[in-house]
C-alpha cells in the first residue's frame, strides 16, 4: 500500500509543503474566520458543563461529595477536569487558541487598514449598472458644479466620514467626470478596536489573577483583626502576590446592625467599624453589603453574619478551661445556626467538644425544635458534649466548624442515654459524671469580612469600556461606497441637460443607505442645498 | 383599589388585549397574502371573468390592492387586511398602555424598580419585546412580526401572573443597589430585543425552507432526520399561505441582524454591568457563578452568530441557526438556570 501523504492530501498534484509550508498552513487555518467561528462555538459549548455539576473553585465541599457518591463516573468527570472546567486543559487550550487566532487576524488587518487609509480612494468601477441602489438626476449647471457641491457634501464630516476622490476619464462617447467615495474606515477601525481590546481585557485578567488576593475574616462584636495573613481566617493569593504588601491596618467591629421583616426577610445588614491605618487617626465608618470599605490597597467587604455565643467551660478541677465568643454558621434563613467548641486545654482528664445549634426564635412545630425568625425572639441553644482526644495535635490543620468524632465519644447521662440538653442564655449547666459545666453568656453577632486587592481592575474596566465603544462602531458605523458619474459637455447648452448617475454599494441591512445616495444626488444636482450652506 | 390588585387587573387586560392583537395580526397576515396571490391572479385573469363572477379585480393604483366585492350601495369597501391592521394596532397600543400602568403600579406597590425576580422580570421583559415591536412598526411596516410578537407576550404574560406570581416583597440587601436598576434593566430591553429578532428569525428560516422546497431524503441517521424535518418544515410553509405576505428571506435577515446587533451591544453592556456590580457586591467581578456561566455562553453565541454571518458557507441559514441557539441559550438562563440551578444569583427565582 502506498503510504498515505499527510501533508497536501486534498490536492494531490500540489507541491509537498515542507515543515515551513506546512506551518504556515497550519496559521493559515488557525487564523480563519472558519476556525474562529468553531472555537466560538466551542467555547460556548464547553463553558455549560461548568454550571451544571458541582465545580471545585465554586463550592469545593460538592465537588468531593459529587466525586464520592458517583463511583467510577465521578472520578472519570474528575480526572477529565469537568469538575473544574474554567481551569481545564482543555477549556484553556479553546481559549488560548482563540486568542492566538485572534492575535494572528488582527495584526494583519491592522496592517492592512493602515495601508487601506493611507492608500487612494478606489476607482469608480466602468459600469454602474450592476448595483442594486441606483438613481440619477439632472444637473442644470454641468457636471463640475455637480461634482464640486457633492464633494463639499461628503467631505462636511471630517476624516471619519466620506474618503473622496474624484478624476476624469474616457467614456463611450467623450469624456466623463467620476467620483468615489467611500465611508468604511470607521466600521472597521471599530471592529479592530473591540478585538484588539478584547486582548486587553484577557490580558487584565491574567495579570489580575496573579497579582490579586483574597482573603476572609470573622470578627465577632467588639473584636478586632489586623491586615496580615495569620489574622485570617482563609487566604488565598496570586502567584506574584507578595504577603508584605499588605498594609498593617487594624479594623474592630464596633457593632453590627440588622434589620428583619416580621416574616424574616433580611432589610438591611450594617457594619460599624473603626479603620486604624498605620500613621493615620482611627476611622469610624460602616460597611454594607453593597458598600465595601475602599483602604489602601484593596477592598473589604461585608460577606456574611451570624451570632457568635460567648460560652465559658468549666473543667472537672474547677477551672475555666475556655472561655470567648464561637462563631457558629447560619444554615438557613431563620439563622438555625451550628458551632462547635474545642476544649483542649482541660486541667486534667480527657479533652471536651461541644457540638451546638442555636435557634434564634425557638418554637415547637410538634416534633422538634425549629427557628421561626432570625432574631433573639426566644433564643435556645441544643448541646451535646463529647469526651475524648479532639485530634489537634495530628499536625493536619483542621476545621473549626466540624468536630472530629474519630476518637471521641459522646458524653452520656446516668441512665446511659446520650446527653443532650437546651440551654437558654445566661444559663449554665452541668456536665455528666462530674466533668464540670458550660455556661452560655451572651450572644453577639459576628461578621464575615471579604478582603480583595487586585490591580488590575482599572485596566480591566478600560479595555471593557474601548470593547463596548469598538463593538457600536463596528456595528453601527456605515459601511458605504458611492459613486457618482456624469459626462464632461463640451459646451454651456449641453451641460445644461447633463445627466448625474449615482451608485451604492451598502449592505442589505443597512436601510439609510438609498436615503443618503439620493440626498448626496439632491445636493449635487442642486435640488436641495447643502446643509452647510443653509447655515 | 390598592396598587397591587390595579396591578393584577391592568396585567390581565393587557394580556387579553394582547390575545387579540395577535389574531387580528394573523388576520391581517393572512388577508394580505390573499390579496397578494388574487392581485397576482388578477393580472393574468382575463377581463371577460369579471363579468362571470361578482368580483372584479381593483385597478392596481386605486383605492387599495385588493378586490372589491359589489355590493347593494356599490361602494368600495375598506380593504380587510386593513380593518384587521386598525384591531391589531389598536388592542397592541391599548394592551401596552395598560401593560405600562401593571408595571409601573407593580413598582409602586413594591416600593422599588419591578424587576427582582421571575415574575417581575417576565412582565417587564414582554412589555419590552412589544414595546420593541410597536417602535419598529412605527417606523415601517413589520406586520408579519405581530402575530409572533404579542403572541409571545400572552403568553409569557399568562405565565407570569398564573404561576410565576408572587407577592411583592421589599428588596434583600445584596439587590438594594443602584446597579440593579442599570444591569437589570438593560438585560431585559436587551432580552425583548432577542425576542423580535428571534421571531423574524423564525420566519426567515421558515421563508428558507419555502425557497428551498423539497429535499430528497438520503444520507444516514442525523442527516436523514434532518432531510425530514427540514421537508416537513418546508411543506408546512408552502401549505401557510399568510407566508405570501412576509418579506423575502434575505429582508428578514436584515431586520434579524440589525435587531439582533442592538441586543449583543446592550447585552455585552449588561455582562460588564453585572460584572462591575459583582465586584461591589461579592467582591470578584467573575466567579463562573451558573447564570454568569449562562450569559458568558449567550454573550459568545451571540458573537459567533454574527461571525457567522460573514464567514463563507455559513450566511443565510446556517448563521440563523446560530443566533437560534444563542437565543434557546437566553431563555435557558431565564427558566432553567433561575429555578434549578444553585448559585449567588438564586434569589432571582424566588
Ligand atoms: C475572542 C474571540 C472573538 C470574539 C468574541 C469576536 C467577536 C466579534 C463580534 C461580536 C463581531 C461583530 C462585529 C461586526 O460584525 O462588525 C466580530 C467581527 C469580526 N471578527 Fe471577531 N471575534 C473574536 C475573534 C475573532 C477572530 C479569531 C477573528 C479572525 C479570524 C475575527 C475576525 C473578525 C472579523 C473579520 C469580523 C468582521 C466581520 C464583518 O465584516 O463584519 N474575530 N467579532
Amino acid at each position: 500500500m502506498a503510504r498515505m501523504k499527510l501533508d497536501n492530501y486534498a490536492v494531490a498534484d500540489a507541491p509537498r509543503l515542507g515543515v515551513r509550508g506546512w506551518l504556515r498552513w497550519i496559521w493559515r487555518q488557525v487564523t480563519s474566520m472558519r476556525v474562529a467561528l468553531i472555537l466560538l462555538l466551542l467555547l460556548a459549548l464547553a463553558s455549560i458543563p461548568g454550571s451544571i455539576l458541582p465545580q471545585y473553585p465554586q463550592d469545593r465541599a460538592a465537588a468531593l461529595a459529587f466525586v464520592e457518591s458517583n463511583g467510577w463516573w465521578g472520578r472519570l468527570l474528575d480526572a477529565t477536569g469537568f469538575l473544574d472546567v474554567f481551569g481545564s486543559a482543555w477549556f484553556t487550550a479553546i481559549y488560548v487558541l482563540l486568542f492566538a487566532s485572534l492575535i494572528g487576524c488582527i495584526l494583519p488587518r491592522i496592517a492592512v487598514y493602515w495601508r487601506q487609509l493611507r492608500a487612494e480612494v478606489p476607482a469608480v468601477p466602468r459600469r454602474l449598472d450592476r448595483f442594486e441602489l441606483q438613481d440619477e438626476a439632472p444637473a442644470s449647471e454641468g457636471a463640475r458644479d455637480a461634482f464640486d457641491r457633492a464633494t463639499a457634501h461628503l467631505r462636511r464630516r471630517g476624516p471619519f466620514g466620506w474618503r473622496v476622490r474624484v478624476e476624469e476619464r474616457d467614456a463611450r462617447d467623450g469624456r466623463e467626470l467620476a467620483l468615489s467615495a467611500t465611508h468604511e474606515s470607521l466600521r472597521e477601525a471599530g471592529n479592530l478596536l473591540f478585538h484588539v481590546a478584547l486582548v486587553g481585557i484577557l490580558i487584565a485578567v491574567g495579570a489580575g489573577s496573579l497579582l490579586t488576593y483574597r482573603a476572609q475574616a470573622i470578627v465577632v462584636e467588639g473584636e478586632s483583626f489586623t491586615n496580615a495573613v495569620v489574622d485570617y481566617d482563609t487566604y488565598e493569593a496570586g502567584a506574584l502576590f507578595d504577603e508584605s504588601w499588605l498594609e498593617p491596618f487594624t479594623l474592630s467591629l464596633d457593632s453590627f446592625d440588622v434589620s428583619f421583616t416580621v416574616t424574616g426577610r433580611a432589610e438591611d445588614f450594617t457594619a460599624n467599624v473603626t479603620l486604624t491605618e498605620p500613621g493615620s487617626e482611627p476611622l469610624s465608618t460602616r460597611i454594607q453589603v453593597n458598600r465595601p470599605l475602599q483602604v489602601d490597597g484593596g477592598k473589604i467587604y461585608l460577606q456574611g453574619n451570624g451570632y457568635a455565643p460567648v460560652v465559658t467551660v468549666v473543667d472537672s478541677d474547677g477551672e475555666v478551661a475556655f472561655s470567648g465568643a464561637v462563631p457558629f454558621l447560619p444554615q438557613d434563613a431563620a439563622y438555625t445556626s451550628t458551632g462547635v467548641v474545642k476544649v483542649p486545654d482541660v486541667t486534667s482528664g480527657e479533652q471536651l467538644g461541644f457540638v451546638a445549634t442555636l435557634l434564634p426564635t425557638a418554637v415547637d412545630n410538634g416534633t422538634t425544635l425549629v427557628s421561626a425568625h432570625p432574631d433573639l425572639n426566644n433564643p435556645v441553644m441544643l448541646l451535646r458534649g463529647y469526651s475524648g482526644d479532639l485530634g489537634l495535635d495530628s499536625g493536619i490543620p483542621q476545621n473549626v466548624y466540624v468536630l472530629d468524632e474519630s476518637q471521641l465519644s459522646p458524653l452520656r447521662d446516668p441512665d446511659d442515654a446520650v446527653w443532650s440538653v437546651a440551654l437558654t442564655p445566661g444559663e449554665t449547666v452541668d456536665l455528666p459524671d462530674g466533668l464540670g459545666s458550660f455556661t452560655w453568656e451572651q450572644t453577639p453577632r459576628f461578621a464575615a469580612f471579604d478582603l480583595r486587592t487586585d490591580p488590575s481592575l482599572p485596566y480591566l474596566l478600560v479595555a471593557a469600556i474601548l470593547a463596548l465603544v469598538g463593538l457600536s462602531f463596528s456595528l453601527f458605523a456605515p459601511r458605504r461606497r458611492l459613486w457618482l458619474v456624469a459626462p464632461l459637455a463640451d459646451d454651456a447648452h449641453a451641460a445644461r441637460s447633463t445627466v448625474v448617475r449615482a451608485a451604492m454599494l451598502a449592505p442589505e441591512h443597512d436601510a439609510g443607505a438609498a436615503d443618503e445616495m439620493r440626498r448626496v444626488l439632491d445636493v449635487a444636482t442642486g435640488r436641495v442645498r447643502s446643509i452647510e450652506e443653509d447655515e | 383599589m390598592t396598587p397591587q390588585s390595579l396591578s393584577l387587573v391592568t396585567l390581565w387586560a393587557a394580556t387579553s388585549l394582547y390575545a387579540i392583537a395577535m389574531v387580528a395580526w394573523a388576520i391581517r397576515l393572512s388577508r394580505i397574502a390573499d390579496e397578494r396571490v388574487q392581485a397576482r391572479e388578477a393580472v393574468v385573469a382575463e377581463p371577460a371573468t369579471v363579468a362571470a363572477g361578482m368580483t372584479i379585480p381593483a385597478p392596481a393604483s386605486g383605492m387599495g390592492a385588493g378586490p372589491v366585492v359589489l355590493t347593494e350601495d356599490d361602494l368600495p369597501r375598506r380593504s380587510a387586511a386593513d380593518r384587521a391592521l386598525g384591531t391589531a394596532r389598536t388592542a397592541m397600543i391599548i394592551g401596552l398602555l395598560l401593560h405600562a400602568v401593571g408595571l409601573v403600579t407593580r413598582g409602586i406597590d413594591s416600593g422599588h424598580v419591578p424587576w427582582s425576580n421571575m415574575y417581575e422580570y417576565t412582565i417587564t421583559g414582554s412589555f419590552v419585546a412589544v414595546a420593541v415591536f410597536a417602535i419598529v412598526q412605527a417606523r415601517r411596516d413589520v406586520s408579519y412580526l405581530g402575530a409572533g410578537v404579542t403572541g409571545f407576550a400572552t403568553i409569557a404574560l399568562g405565565i407570569a401572573l398564573t404561576t410565576l406570581y408572587s407577592v411583592s416583597t421589599g428588596l434583600q440587601p445584596a439587590l438594594q443597589s443602584f446597579w440593579l436598576v442599570i444591569h437589570v434593566s438593560i438585560a431585559i430591553i436587551s432580552t425583548g430585543i432577542f425576542i423580535v429578532a428571534f421571531i423574524a428569525t423564525v420566519l426567515q428560516l421558515w421563508q428558507h425552507a419555502r425557497d428551498e422546497g423539497q429535499r430528497e431524503v438520503t444520507g444516514g441517521g442525523i442527516t436523514r432526520l434532518r432531510h425530514r424535518v427540514h421537508n416537513a418544515v418546508a411543506g408546512w410553509a408552502e401549505g401557510a399561505k399568510w407566508m405570501a405576505a412576509v418579506p423575502k428571506a434575505m429582508k428578514l435577515e436584515a431586520l434579524a441582524f440589525r435587531l439582533n446587533a442592538v441586543g449583543f451591544v446592550l447585552w455585552t453592556f449588561t455582562v460588564m454591568a453585572g460584572a462591575v456590580w459583582a465586584e461591589h457586591a461579592w467582591g470578584r467581578y467573575w466567579g463562573w457563578d451558573p447564570k454568569e456561566v449562562w450569559s458568558f455562553v449567550i454573550w459568545v453565541l451571540y458573537a459567533a452568530y454574527l461571525h457567522a454571518r460573514t464567514t463563507q458557507g455559513w450566511r443565510g441559514p446556517r448563521s440563523a441557526w446560530v443566533s437560534v441557539w444563542a437565543f434557546v441559550a437566553l431563555i435557558m438562563n431565564f427558566t432553567v438556570v433561575n429555578l434549578f440551578f444553585q448559585g449567588l444569583h438564586t434569589y432571582a427565582g424566588s
